[in-house]
């Protein structure tokens, strides 16, 4: 591809400490470990890994929500460049703009005691996008109505709204700066089954309308496989493998992506195979173990693996993966 | 007689609001060795279902005089709803019933080590002295497999993992010796990995144990994989039931036809996801006739929503409440 990549991420790491002590550094705890990745205007990228593999830590990152300890993010959009790590206050101003946020749990993210036009207005209201109330409105109804909100729902307060309601108002408060990159982050996690194609749906539609480009954090690989253009798979705050979604799906190269298709329960009942089943959990990120990350997992481990990290090689176009078997 | 056998049960809430159901009308049985799997999707009354089994509702909650539990035990037949205070309830509260919740953090008190709390209700349910209910605990919590077994016992629930404190969890629910285990999404809060792990546990210690599950979940994939039979419930009513064969590779109501069609599938990637229409009612707004017939797309004018369905056969142990299935048991 000649076009260049939205935001681009080159060996990235962010850390938090340990506690605190009296002399010298704290021991450091590494949620996402020399990252690298790229995704493209347009896309629909999809980040899986099980909890405590770093998704949420290297979303928040892009975000700058969190912050980074070394590495490199850059934004580029028409004659925008941004360069995520070191933005100061009016940039990061107008970063903030361009990439937003949609939360998981669409209980928790709305406040009970604002009505919905208001929440949906406030990130217009704080930033100062519009000049006065009719233009907030109009602005709200329309995001309103691309959300599939209706107008009557806008006076009412969250408590009224079931699940689903409650995720497109969230939704409709995410897009309504006009973001060109939006995270999200289990955004469907919390949502039943018959809702959860809803969503998926609207969010498929708004990027088509509105030109969007998505990172959709998920630890549910069937909804990523549906949703998302090109996956990467993370583990201990590394990228295990990633590419094209047909191609991963097709043919999963690294032993934890095997895995983790594998562990899906199947909905024929007729096939209930016990092939493929990891042993053990994901170890602590505070003391991740040597060598490979997932040898202490992995039923294909040798003693190399123990010792060596391996490397991340691209296996066919566009589809990397790191493992010293593939 | 099966080992449970839940009749009419109807079950309302007292509220500010009124009177409001949360379950109408569910009968099902489940026999010993078998694993009877509950789905639904949030709000359709299946963990207050599972929960009037031990008598564990709120005290807002209001049963119907039809409604009926009755649970056979060796030496009698014990009716579930009859029982009165707590120390009537002891038979089937942890006694012959056991139940496991979805959060196994919140499940354990915190304060207390998970020895301490296994040890504490051997000793209320059975006539063990202490060291031999530690001793059977420990063994437990091996059973599981829970490696180091003698050290987590003494450890508390922040120490261990969602994974470990899910297989504690049941350790403990099984060291009485239920004869059935209530399982209200014990593998939702886990990873994938993590639930194949626990799905695969329970498997085993069915066939071990030789006690029923009810299995509680939205997740058709994990019933496809546990359950022997499956009741669908959508708000309060059981709309299918039958061996979770024939339920999911036939179904014949229109919403457990919707919810496997917005079922993402990964071997099914072209074909895009169908949500069901619209959103759950708010329990305040009962649709009148068939609870579905506000998002059914087979819904039939003048009938579905006057009168309530009632249960037709469609093979000979699958039951669906629909009026477009007809009395040959053939979809119309």
């Amino acid at each position: 591809m000649t076009e260049t990549p939205l935001i681009k991420i080159k060996n990235l790491n962010v850390e938090f400490p340990l506690g605190r002590t009296l002399f010298g550094k704290p021991p450091m705890l590494r949620a996402v470990n020399d990252v690298s990745l790229e995704i493209m205007p347009g896309q629909f990228y999809g980040l899986v890994g099980e909890s405590g593999s770093g998704k949420t830590t290297l979303g928040r990152a892009i975000l700058r929500a969190v912050p980074i300890s070394s590495g490199e993010i850059t934004f580029d959009d028409a004659d925008i460049h941004y360069d995520v790590g070191s933005l100061k206050k009016k940039d990061l101003k107008n970063y903030r703009k361009l990439a937003q946020l949609i939360f998981q749990d669409p209980y928790a993210a709305l406040s009970p005691r604002m009505t919905v036009r208001d929440i949906i207005a406030e990130p217009l209201e704080v930033m100062g996008l519009t000049k006065n109330r009719e233009e907030t409105d109009e602005r709200v109804r329309d995001i309103a109505a691309k959300c599939r909100l209706n107008l009557e729902h806008l006076r009412r307060f969250p408590h009224a709204f079931s699940g689903g309601q409650r995720q497109r108002i969230s939704i409709a408060r995410t897009l309504v700066c006009n973001p060109n990159f939006v995270v999200a982050d289990e955004s469907v996690a919390a949502l039943d089954v018959s809702i959860q194609a809803d969503i998926l749906n609207l969010l498929k539609a708004l990027q088509n309308q509105l030109g969007l480009t998505f990172l959709f954090i998920s630890h549910d690989l069937s909804v990523v496989a549906h949703i998302c253009d090109h996956v990467a798979v993370m583990y201990l705050g590394s990228l295990v493998e990633s590419g094209p979604t047909r191609k991963l799906f097709d043919n999963p190269s690294h032993p934890y992506t095997k895995a983790l298709l594998s562990a899906i329960p199947s909905l024929d009942p007729d096939e209930r195979t016990k092939a493929q089943k990891l042993e053990g959990e994901i170890p602590s990120p505070a003391n991740p173990p040597p060598g490979c990350k997932f040898h202490t997992r992995c039923p294909m481990a040798e003693d190399r693996c123990r010792k060596e990290a391996p490397q991340w090689r691209e296996l066919s176009q566009d589809h990397y993966a790191a493992c010293h078997f593939v | 007689m099966s080992l449970l056998t839940v009749e009419n049960l109807t079950l309302q809430f007292r509220t500010d609001e009124g009177l409001i159901t949360a379950v109408e009308s569910v009968s099902f049985e489940i026999n010993s060795g078998e694993v009877l799997g509950l789905v639904g999707e949030s709000g359709s009354g299946k963990s207050v279902t599972a929960k009037s089994l031990m008598q564990l509702n709120p005290s807002n909650a209001v049963y119907s005089p039809e409604s009926s539990i009755q649970l056979e035990l060796e030496n009698e037949v014990v009716d579930v709803l009859s029982l009165q205070d707590s120390s009537e309830l002891v038979v089937v509260r942890g006694g012959a019933i056991s139940m496991i919740f979805q959060e196994p953090m919140a499940s354990f008190a915190p304060a207390l080590t998970i020895g301490y709390q296994m040890v504490e209700q051997l000793l209320i349910h059975t006539s063990m002295s202490k060291k031999a209910a530690a001793t059977l605990s420990v063994e437990m919590l091996e059973r599981v497999g829970i490696s180091d077994a003698g050290q987590r016992f003494h450890q508390y629930a922040f120490e261990l993992s969602g994974g470990m404190r899910q297989r504690a969890m049941i350790a403990m629910a099984l060291s009485t010796k239920p004869k059935l285990l209530i399982a209200d999404e014990p593998t939702t809060a886990l990873d994938v990995t993590i639930q194949a792990q626990v799905l695969d546990l329970m498997k085993d210690l069915v066939s071990e144990f030789g006690m029923a599950i009810l299995f509680i979940t939205h997740d058709l994939g994990v019933i496809a994989q546990v359950a022997d039979r499956v009741s669908v419930m959508y708000l309060g009513r059981i709309v299918e039931s039958g061996p979770v064969r024939d339920v999911l590779h036939s179904p014949s109501h229109p919403y457990t036809k919707g919810l496997l069609h917005a079922l993402p599938k990964l071997d099914e990637l072209d074909k895009p996801l169908t949500p069901i229409p619209g959103d759950i009612p708010s329990p305040l707004e009962r649709p009148p006739g068939c609870v579905f017939h506000t998002r059914c797309p087979e819904v039939l004018a003048d009938r579905c929503n006057v009168s309530i369905p009632t249960r037709t056969k469609v093979s000979q142990f699958h039951t669906a409440s629909c009026f477009a299935i007809d009395s040959t048991g053939k979809a119309a």
